[in-house]
């Protein structure tokens, strides 16, 4: 479960890890959006040739992206079956009751094949390459503007960094509840669902107890320690965009002309 | 010469309780002075550490009154975070205090806090660092330190806002005895190189031994009040309030009544050894 969580950063001294977070997450959100102007051979085939192009660069292996891409492999299997069937137009080249394959039908699946695939890849490079407390700071800098608005920005920011900083800590707790159930003879992980489901709920509620008890003596902690509410604060940690971020903002920007361009109007 | 900390006539009482878990508490401890508070569980030991800077609103006692002093500044609504900035405390739970998602965030928590800027902050926090002998883990996360590694961070914490005053509330009771020496050696060398107050709240008595003076509570209220050695001699009051007495101690008790003539001050185990190998000693 652990690695599930935290084990996705990769830690790393490449051109892509000494991107800014915020310039990876508005990045990632942006060449999302952009993956949907592509609808033809030639835009797909310059999505892909620059995706995999980065790998190198943020020296990450590929078998990463295949593990995302084998995550929700049932998602992708179930949208493209849809496209493929139920698409009309163009040639009919097999028919069975209602279902009909189509040549539109056929493109029209791999287009969408394609998308899922660049949409996984690039938020993978953003997990395996950006802090989970880098992407915290990012949303907190990203969010500011909202501060007038009475947005409690400051104490989500916290909020999400000590939620970061608590999750190994509860797994921790998690195991020892287990242990000590399994002492008294409790079975984890036998039987049908319905069976695995109950042992799981008597868990929680010594886990819940725990985590409450943790949280009052946190909050005394902070307290201690003159935490008075998000205003008036500095921060030591402090985001700066570089050169290289400049370089990705104008990548990008070729990109979508490009993507234009060269799609079928 | 003014004491650091002054408490009056402090009584308290947690919400539904039925009786006072502080009854009428005074005591003083001077600049520079180690006090450690020692007592059984419920004694009131920790509610006193949080009474001190305000922790728990107390009901009745001090703070209308002003009866808590710390650093000459009364314990009220107006006073208390310059006081919490005069004050470090570390608590007994290692996990439970740590703040910040690596040792330098954590460090830096409470200098964020008072807004102390970003420049100052990063010089404080390697000078922290370098004060408890930790800064190869600087970018270390929580989840990779041992628990005597966290309460060094947590004592960091308090080094870089240079407060008058360290509270160790049972810091050592859920480290290894490994651990438990490190943090009492640092808080030994802070408390001589800084001119530090330090007060110890703890069940350990080899931990008190380090103390200039001992307070013994029981049910609220000062029992005893000493020097170490004043304090473990006296082997039956120790035992009434569920405290072991060191077995150097004992040992000194023993060899009196068997008419041996042993050091009235306090020894550890091993300075007892070996005053007793060289006593017959003609060379």
């Amino acid at each position: 479960m652990n690695s599930m969580i935290l084990g996705r950063y990769i830690p790393g001294d490449s051109p892509i890890h000494r991107l800014d977070p915020r310039t990876k997450l508005l990045g990632c959100f942006y060449y999302i959006g952009i993956v949907f102007l592509a609808n033809n051979w030639i835009t797909y085939a310059l999505m892909f040739a620059l995706t995999l192009g980065l790998l190198p660069l943020a020296h990450v292996r590929l078998g990463f992206f295949l593990r995302g891409v084998r995550a929700i492999i049932y998602l992708i299997l179930f949208t493209v079956l849809l496209q493929l069937f139920f698409t009309t137009g163009g040639h009919v080249w097999w028919q069975w009751g209602w279902l009909t394959v189509t040549s539109k039908g056929v493109v029209n699946a791999v287009y969408i094949l394609c998308r899922l695939v660049l949409i996984i890849f690039a938020s993978t490079l953003l997990t395996l390459t950006t802090q989970p407390l880098g992407l915290a700071d990012a949303v907190e800098s990203i969010l500011k503007p909202l501060k007038p608005l009475h947005v409690p920005v400051t104490e989500l920011a916290l909020m999400l960094s000590i939620a970061l900083r608590f999750v190994p800590t509860l797994m921790d707790q998690t195991t020892k509840t287990m242990n000590a159930q399994r002492a008294r003879g409790v079975d984890f992980g036998s039987g049908g669902p319905i069976k695995q489901l109950k042992a799981i709920v008597p868990l929680f509620i010594p886990l819940f107890v725990s985590a409450f008890s943790m949280a009052d003596d946190l909050a005394t902690a902070m307290e201690a320690r003159g935490f008075r509410g998000g205003d008036g604060r500095t921060r030591y940690r402090a985001l700066a965009y570089h050169r290289g971020d400049a370089v990705a903002v104008v990548l990008l920007v070729v990109l979508t002309v490009v993507l234009i361009v060269l799609r079928t109007h | 010469m003014q004491p650091v900390i002054d408490i009056q006539d402090l009584s308290f009482r947690y919400r539904e309780a039925t009786t006072d878990a502080l009854k009428h508490v005074s005591l003083t401890v001077n600049p520079g002075e180690w006090v450690a508070i020692i007592g059984r569980n419920g004694s009131g030991k920790s509610t006193l550490a949080g009474n001190i800077i305000g922790l728990l609103e107390p009901e009745r006692g001090s703070v209308t009154s002003g009866h808590v002093t710390v650093s000459g500044l009364p314990l009220d609504d107006e006073h208390v975070w310059d006081i919490r900035a005069r004050v470090g405390i570390v608590f007994q739970n290692p996990d439970n205090q740590f703040v910040g998602a690596t040792v330098a965030d954590d460090i830096a928590f409470g200098m964020e806090n008072r807004a102390v800027p970003r420049a100052e902050m990063q010089q404080r926090v390697q000078a922290a660092l370098s004060a408890v002998g930790m800064t190869d883990f600087a970018e270390r996360e929580p989840a990779r330190l041992s628990g005597g590694q966290k309460q060094r961070v947590a004592i960091a914490g308090i080094v870089a806002q240079a407060p008058d005053i360290i509270i160790l509330d049972e810091a050592t009771s859920m480290l290894d005895p490994a651990g438990r020496r490190a943090v009492i050696d640092l808080v030994t060398q802070l408390q001589q190189e800084r001119h530090m107050t330090v007060l110890s709240i703890t069940h350990d008595l080899d931990e008190a031994a380090r103390a200039d003076r001992i307070i013994m509570l029981a049910h609220g209220a000062v029992a005893d009040v000493g020097t170490p050695a004043e304090i473990f001699t006296r082997g039956t009051e120790l035992a009434a309030n569920g405290l072991d007495v060191p077995f150097p101690e004992q040992l000194k008790v023993a060899l009196r009544a068997r008419g041996v003539s042993v050091p009235d001050d306090y020894r550890t185990e091993k300075g007892l050894v070996d005053y007793l190998w060289t006593l017959r000693s003609t060379m």
